[in-house]
C-alpha cells in the first residue's frame, strides 16, 4: 500500500479523497494555487504545496507543475479527483514515467473512452447498444427516407457541422420527412455554410442513467448499480439519485452487463462509469464512459455502504477487489443535490464572493461533501460548486422530505446559491412521482427560479414562526434597564402578519405549564415549541410536534423568512399599527424592463450602442468585465436606446443602470 | 359635574380632530400619518401623557382670532419607549400647516424644559410649513426660544429629530442642533431656501426632492443620519434606536438581556483580511461578527462610506462603533469621513457610550480638493474628538495604521484604554514602498535595490511588534477571539473614571 498520495485537485473532492486516505493510514499532499492559499483542502491535508498561478490553466491543469510537486513531496501515487486532469492520458503517463502510480484506469482506456468515435466503435464491438443512426451524411431525400425507415421513427436530423439546435429537426412521421429535411439543410447552410446533415434515432423523454463499475488488475469486475442523473440544466447535472426510481431489476442487470462487457473489452480497471440514455420504453443506448470518479459517486456509496475511493486506491496498489458481485447490496434511497454559487433568477450566472456566514446541516441521514468553511472564498477561477448535499434513508419519499428539511437549515450567506431552486425541484410533483426526463428543468423552470416570486402565498407555518419570533424579540426588548414605574409595559398578544397582498391575524400566548407557545390562526390552534436563540438566523421549531426549519432575518418589525425554497418578506404589527400601516403608500416598483442593468459588479469595458439607436432583441449592448471575464449584455427585446448612464471605464455595482430604453 | 365632563369631552374632541376630516384625509392620501397617529406608533401603547391640549394661539391679525383650534398645531407630552421615559412633540400639519406660532413654540419649550430637568430624551416629529406668518416676529421669537433650549440640552439629554414633512427656512436649525436627524423618503424635505427662491436668485432649477429630500441629505450633504421608506418604518426604527441611548448624560446606557455568549469565537475572521494588502474586504463583516446578535445599527451608511459609524451591543450593553471601511477609498480619512466620525464620537462621549474603533487606514486622502476644503481642520476634528473622549475606548488595528491617521484613530497616545492589533497589522509611518522611496530617494532608479530595501522595510516595520515593543498596543490578538477580548476589556473598564480639566467649554476646530 502507498504511504503517501498527492491529490491533484481542489475543493470538496480533494477533501473527500483526503478523508479516505486518512482512514487508510495514508499520508496526503494537497496542491494549491495562489487563490487557494487558505482553502479547506489545504488545511485538511498532511502536507501542502503551493504550485502558484491563479487560473486552472496556471495551476491545477499544469501537468509539469504537478509532476514536480509529486517528485518534491516524494508521493507514491496521485489521485486526480474529477475534472481537471482526471481524464488526461498525458498526465497519467507522465506520472507512470517517473515511477509513480496514477490512481485510475489504464492509459489506453483513458484515450479510447476520451474519443467520441472510437468509444462508440468499441462499444459496438462489445455489443453495447448504441443510438441507431448513421454518422455519415445523407446525400438526398431518398437516402434520408431509407435511413429513417431502418432506424425507425421518430428520428432527428442534425447538421454535421452543427450545434446549438441549429439545423436540427425532429421527424415523427415519414410524410413530414421531406419538408424537415429541406429546412434542416437550409438552416445548416445558412448557419454553418455546410449543408451536410445526418439522421439518428430521436429519443423521446430521455433519461440519463449511468452504471458504476469497478475492476481490478486481475480481471475481476463488479458493478454498483445505477445512478439517475436526469435532472440537468444545460447538461450540468443538478440532482442525482441511486437507485433510479425508473430502473427495475431486469433493466439494471442488462445495463450492468453491457457496462461490464465494455470495461472488459478495454481491459479496464479502477472505478468507471458507463453513461446511458434511456427512453420511456426502457430502451437504453450507450452515451460515453467516464474513466474517473464521478461527482455523484456518494449516492452509490450511500446505498452500497462501500467506499469507492478506497477501492480505487486498493486497486491501484495492485490489490484484488475485496468483494464479489453478490456482496453488493442496495439499501434504501440516496439523493444528492449539488449546491452551486449561482443566481437562479438571473439565468444562473455564477455568483462569487466570500461565504460571510455558512452553517452546514448535520444529521444521521445527511452526508455533506464540501470543501468550504465560513470565510471561504468562492472564486471566479474555478467551478462554482460549493458542496454536495446527500440524503440517505429507507425510501425515496423519506429522502426527499429529509432533503427539503436539510436545505431549510443549510445557511449560506455571501453568495447567491441554487439552494431554493433545489428545494423547489425536490418538492415538484413530477419529481416526487419520479416522472421526468432530461427536459425536466427546461420544462418546469424555463425562466430559472425566483424564491421571492410574488405569487407565493403565505403558508401557516411561516405566519406562525413570524409571530413567534416577533414575540420573542419584544419580550427581550422589554427587558431593558432604566424603565420608569407606573407605565406597565404590556406586550400585545394579538398580531397581524402582513405581506404586500395578505394579512393574517394571530394570537400568541405562552403556556408556562408545558413551555409551549400557543398560537391561534384562522380559528385553528397551534402549539409551537422552540429553544431558538434570539438573533440566530436559523430557527428550529416543533410546530404541532412536527420539526421544521426556517431561515430568518430581521430589520425592526420587518422580517424575511425562508422556508421550503420560498422567501417571504413580511411585517408583524399590532392591530392598531396594522391599520395605520395600511395608510402607507405602496411604493411603485421601478419598471426594470426599461433598463439594462449590470448583472454583477464589474467594469464597463464597452458600450456598443448610441442614444436614439434602435436595437433588436439579442443584439449586444455592452460588455461588463467582472474579474477578467467579459460578459456581453444583450437586448432582451426590440427597443430604442433612450439614455446611456455609464461610460466606458466606470465600475458598476450590481443592478446599476447602464442604459434606459424608450 | 356631568356638564363639565361633557364640556371636557367636547374640548378634547376638538383638539383630537385637529384640522378636521378633510385635512386628515389629505394627510393620509400622501401616505403620511397624523401627529397623534405618529405618537401612537412611537410610544408604548397607552403610555402617552398629553400636555397643553387646550392651548390656543393669541393672534388676532388677519382674522386669525376667528380660527382657533385647541392644541395649535403641535401635540406635546411624554410617554415611554420600551418602558423608558421619553418626551415628544409632534407637529400637526392638518392644523395651520403645522406652522409655528408663539404658543406652538411655548408648548415645545415646556416639554423641553421638563425633559432637561428630569433628564429624559426629547424626540421631535417635524411636519411644519414654517413660521406662522400672521404672527410675524412673535413666531420668529418662538423659533429662537426652541433653538436656545436645543443648545442648552445638547450633551445633557439626547435630542432626536424626525423630518416627516416639510422643514424649511429657519425651522431647519432646530433639527440641525439635535443629535440625530431621520427622514422619510419622498414625503420630507429640508432646506434653508426653497426651490422658488433658488430659481430667482441663481436661476438654478431644482426640485424639492433634489434640493432637500431624504436622498440628498443622507448621501450628499450628510445632514440626515438615516432615511426610511415611510412613517411606520421611520418610527419603528426610531424605537429600536432609542434602545441604545441613556436617558441623560448622568445615566449609563441601558443594558438588556443578551443570549449571545461573550466568548463566541468567529473562526472566519482569521481569513477576513486578504493576503494582498491592496485588496479590500468588508469591515462590516467584522463589526457584525463582533457585536451581539450581529445587530449593527449603522448611521449615515450612504454618506462618507469610507468610515462606518453606528451602534451595537456587547453582552447587552450599547457601544459606539467607528471603523475604517477598506471597501471605499481604501478606508482613508477625508473631509467628510472625519466630520462624520468626529460628531459620532462626541455623541458617544456625551452619553457614556464606550467607543470601539476598528482601524485599517492608509492615511488621509491627498489632493487639492481635500486641502482646499480644509482637511487640516476637518481631520483635526476627529483627532480632537477621540482625544477629549473620556469614555472607555478600545481600538483594534486589523491591517494598516499609517502615519498621522494612526494617531487619529483612537490610538493609545490619545488615551485609548485598550489597543489590540491583529497579527497582520502594519503600524508604521507609511507603507513600505513609499517609505523606501523617501529614505533611499537617491537609488530610485535602481529597481533591484529599491525592491530589496522595500522587503527589508516590510520585514522590519510592517508588523505590529515594533508598536508592541513600545507598549503602544497592549496585545496582538488572534482575529477569531476579537469579540471575547473586547467583551473582557469592556468589563474591566466598566467603572473607568477619567475627567478633563475644568473649562467653560473646549474650542474644537469647527
Amino acid at each position: 500500500m502507498f504511504s503517501k498520495i498527492l491529490i491533484a485537485n481542489r475543493g470538496e473532492i480533494a477533501c473527500r479523497v483526503i478523508k479516505t486516505a486518512r482512514k487508510m493510514g495514508i499520508k496526503t499532499v494537497a496542491i494549491h494555487s495562489e487563490a487557494d492559499n487558505n482553502s479547506t483542502h489545504v488545511m485538511h491535508a498532511d502536507e501542502s504545496i503551493n504550485i502558484g498561478g491563479l487560473t486552472s490553466q496556471e495551476s491545477y491543469l499544469d501537468i509539469n507543475k504537478i509532476i514536480d510537486a509529486v517528485k518534491k513531496t516524494n508521493s507514491d501515487a496521485v489521485h486526480p479527483g474529477y475534472g481537471f486532469l482526471s481524464e488526461n492520458r498525458d498526465f497519467a503517463e507522465k506520472i507512470e514515467n517517473i515511477g509513480k502510480v496514477f490512481i485510475g484506469p489504464p492509459l489506453d482506456a483513458i484515450s479510447i473512452m476520451g474519443d467520441k468515435i472510437r468509444s462508440k466503435k468499441i462499444a459496438k464491438e462489445a455489443n453495447v447498444s448504441i443510438i441507431p443512426g448513421n454518422l455519415d451524411s445523407i446525400k438526398n431525400i431518398n437516402d434520408a427516407k431509407k435511413e429513417a425507415k431502418v432506424i425507425g421513427y421518430p428520428v432527428i436530423i442534425k447538421a454535421s457541422a452543427g450545434g446549438g439546435g441549429k439545423g436540427m429537426r425532429v421527424v415523427f412521421k415519414e410524410k413530414d420527412l421531406e419538408q424537415s429535411y429541406n429546412s434542416a439543410i437550409n438552416e445548416a447552410r445558412s448557419s454553418f455554410g455546410d449543408e451536410r446533415v445526418f439522421i439518428e434515432k430521436y429519443i423521446q423523454n430521455p433519461r440519463h442513467i449511468e452504471i458504476q463499475v469497478l475492476g481490478d488488475k486481475f480481471g475481476n469486475y463488479i458493478h454498483l448499480g445505477e445512478r439517475e442523473c436526469s435532472i440537468q440544466r444545460r447538461h450540468q447535472k443538478v440532482i442525482e439519485e441511486a437507485p433510479s426510481p425508473f430502473v427495475d431489476v431486469n433493466l439494471r442487470e442488462s445495463m450492468a452487463e453491457q457496462a461490464i462487457n465494455l470495461s472488459k473489452l478495454v481491459g479496464y480497471f479502477s472505478a468507471g462509469t458507463v453513461e446511458f440514455v434511456v427512453d420511456d420504453s426502457k430502451n437504453f443506448y450507450f452515451l460515453e464512459m467516464n474513466t474517473r470518479l464521478q461527482v455523484e459517486h456518494p449516492v452509490t456509496e450511500l446505498i452500497t455502504g462501500l467506499d469507492i475511493v478506497e477501492l480505487m486506491i486498493r486497486i491501484s496498489a495492485d490489490e484484488k477487489l475485496p468483494i464479489n458481485q453478490k456482496d453488493v447490496q442496495f439499501n434504501g434511497a440516496a439523493i444528492e443535490a449539488r449546491i452551486y454559487a449561482e443566481d437562479s433568477k438571473r439565468n444562473f450566472l455564477p455568483s462569487i464572493g466570500r461565504l460571510t456566514r455558512y452553517i452546514e446541516p448535520v444529521g444521521k441521514n445527511i452526508r455533506l461533501d464540501s470543501g468550504v468553511v465560513e470565510g471561504s472564498e468562492i472564486s471566479m477561477y474555478y467551478d462554482p460548486m460549493i458542496s454536495k448535499l446527500c440524503i440517505h434513508s429507507e425510501n425515496r419519499e423519506k429522502s426527499i422530505n429529509l432533503m427539503t428539511m436539510a436545505l431549510d437549515r443549510y445557511l449560506i450567506n455571501g453568495v447567491n446559491t441554487n439552494k431554493d431552486f433545489l428545494s423547489n425541484i425536490v418538492q415538484n410533483h413530477s419529481f416526487k412521482k419520479a416522472d421526468f426526463s432530461t427536459n425536466f428543468i427546461s420544462e418546469f423552470y424555463p425562466e430559472g427560479y425566483d424564491s421571492e416570486n410574488k405569487d407565493n402565498k403565505l403558508i401557516d407555518e411561516v405566519i406562525l414562526i413570524a409571530t413567534f419570533i416577533h414575540y420573542k424579540y419584544l419580550l427581550r426588548a422589554a427587558s431593558i434597564s432604566n424603565q420608569v414605574k407606573g407605565f406597565q409595559r404590556l406586550i400585545p398578544n394579538d398580531w397581524n402578519v402582513i405581506t404586500e397582498d395578505e394579512k393574517h391575524i394571530t394570537k400568541i400566548t405562552y403556556n408556562s405549564y408545558n413551555k409551549n407557545y400557543d398560537i391561534i390562526l384562522n380559528k385553528k390552534y397551534f402549539k409551537i415549541k422552540s429553544d431558538w436563540q434570539i438573533g440566530f438566523p436559523l430557527v428550529a421549531a416543533l410546530i404541532e410536534n412536527k420539526l421544521l426549519y426556517f431561515e430568518i432575518s430581521r430589520n425592526g418589525p420587518y422580517y424575511s423568512v425562508s422556508h421550503h425554497g420560498n422567501k417571504y418578506n413580511l411585517i408583524v404589527l399590532s392591530n392598531r399599527h396594522s391599520e395605520l400601516n395600511a395608510l402607507m403608500l405602496k411604493r411603485k416598483e421601478k419598471d426594470t424592463s426599461k433598463f439594462l442593468m449590470s448583472p454583477m459588479p464589474g467594469l464597463l469595458v464597452s458600450v456598443m450602442v448610441k442614444e436614439g439607436q434602435k436595437v433588436q432583441a439579442g443584439e449586444a449592448l455592452a460588455v461588463v468585465e467582472a474579474m477578467k471575464m467579459e460578459n456581453i449584455l444583450k437586448a432582451e427585446k426590440d427597443a430604442i436606446v433612450k439614455e446611456i448612464f455609464s461610460k466606458v471605464g466606470d465600475s458598476l455595482i450590481v443592478d446599476q443602470n447602464i442604459i434606459e430604453f424608450e | 359635574m356631568h356638564d363639565i365632563l361633557k364640556k371636557l369631552d367636547e374640548k378634547r374632541k376638538l383638539a383630537i380632530d385637529g384640522g378636521g376630516k378633510k385635512r386628515t384625509d389629505s394627510q393620509h392620501k400622501k401616505g403620511k400619518l397624523t401627529a397623534r397617529e405618529r405618537i401612537e406608533v412611537l410610544l408604548d401603547p397607552g403610555t402617552f401623557e398629553e400636555w397643553d391640549m387646550f392651548v390656543e394661539h393669541r393672534c388676532s391679525e388677519f382674522e386669525m382670532d376667528k380660527q382657533k383650534i385647541p392644541g395649535d398645531g403641535v401635540v406635546t407630552g411624554y410617554g415611554t419607549i420600551n418602558g423608558k421615559l421619553t418626551f415628544v412633540f409632534s407637529q400637526d400639519f392638518t392644523v395651520f400647516g403645522g406652522s409655528l406660532s408663539e404658543s406652538h413654540a411655548e408648548k415645545i419649550c415646556k416639554i423641553m424644559d421638563k425633559a432637561l430637568q428630569v433628564g429624559a430624551p426629547v424626540i421631535g416629529l417635524n411636519d411644519s410649513g414654517g413660521a406662522r406668518i400672521q404672527e410675524g416676529v412673535a413666531s420668529l421669537a418662538g423659533y429662537a426660544e426652541v433653538f436656545q433650549r436645543n443648545v442648552l440640552s445638547s450633551g445633557v439629554i439626547p435630542q432626536i429629530s424626525v423630518i416627516m414633512g416639510p422643514c424649511a427656512g429657519g425651522a431647519v436649525y432646530s433639527p440641525a442642533m439635535t443629535d440625530f436627524i431621520f427622514m422619510v423618503r419622498d414625503s420630507s424635505y429640508m432646506f434653508v431656501t426653497g426651490p422658488d427662491v433658488v430659481k430667482t436668485v441663481t436661476h438654478e432649477e431644482v426640485s424639492h426632492e433634489e434640493l432637500g429630500g431624504a436622498s440628498t441629505h443622507t448621501q450628499k450633504s450628510g445632514v440626515a443620519d438615516l432615511a426610511f421608506e415611510n412613517d411606520i418604518e421611520a418610527l419603528f426604527q426610531l424605537r429600536r434606536f432609542m434602545g441604545f441611548l441613556p436617558s441623560s448624560n448622568k445615566e449609563m446606557p441601558p443594558n438588556r438581556v443578551s443570549e449571545d455568549p461573550a466568548d463566541r469565537l468567529e473562526n472566519s475572521l482569521n481569513t477576513l483580511v486578504p493576503n494582498n494588502t491592496n485588496q479590500p474586504y468588508d469591515m462590516k463583516e467584522l463589526i457584525t461578527k463582533v457585536v451581539d446578535d450581529r445587530d449593527f445599527f449603522e448611521l449615515q451608511p450612504e454618506y462618507a462610506p469610507n468610515i462606518l459609524t453606528g451602534f451595537g451591543r456587547m453582552t447587552g450593553s450599547p457601544v459606539g462603533i467607528v471603523a475604517n471601511q477598506p471597501m471605499v477609498l481604501a478606508g482613508c480619512l477625508d473631509n467628510n469621513s472625519s466630520r462624520k466620525a468626529a460628531r459620532f464620537v462626541r455623541f458617544c462621549d456625551c452619553f457614556n457610550i464606550p467607543i470601539i474603533t476598528f482601524v485599517d487606514v492608509p492615511g488621509f486622502l491627498p489632493g487639492t480638493s481635500q486641502e482646499y476644503n480644509g482637511i487640516i481642520k476637518h481631520g483635526a476634528k476627529l483627532l480632537f474628538a477621540f482625544a477629549e473622549a473620556t469614555v472607555p475606548k478600545i481600538t483594534i488595528i486589523t491591517r494598516k495604521a499609517y502615519g498621522g491617521a494612526y494617531d487619529v484613530m483612537s490610538s493609545k497616545h490619545l488615551r485609548g484604554d485598550v489597543s489590540f492589533a491583529w497579527p497582520h497589522a502594519e503600524i508604521a509611518v507609511m507603507g513600505p514602498k513609499g517609505a523606501v522611496e523617501i529614505i533611499f530617494r537617491n537609488d530610485i532608479g535602481d529597481k533591484e535595490k529599491i525592491d530589496k530595501k522595500t522587503n527589508e522595510y516590510r520585514d522590519r516595520f510592517a508588523n505590529p511588534f515594533i508598536a508592541g515593543s513600545r507598549g503602544f498596543i497592549d496585545d496582538v490578538i488572534i482575529p477569531s477571539t476579537t469579540r471575547k477580548r473586547i467583551c473582557r476589556s469592556l468589563e474591566m473598564l466598566r467603572n473607568k473614571k477619567l475627567s478633563n480639566p475644568w473649562k467653560k467649554h473646549d474650542n474644537i476646530p469647527l
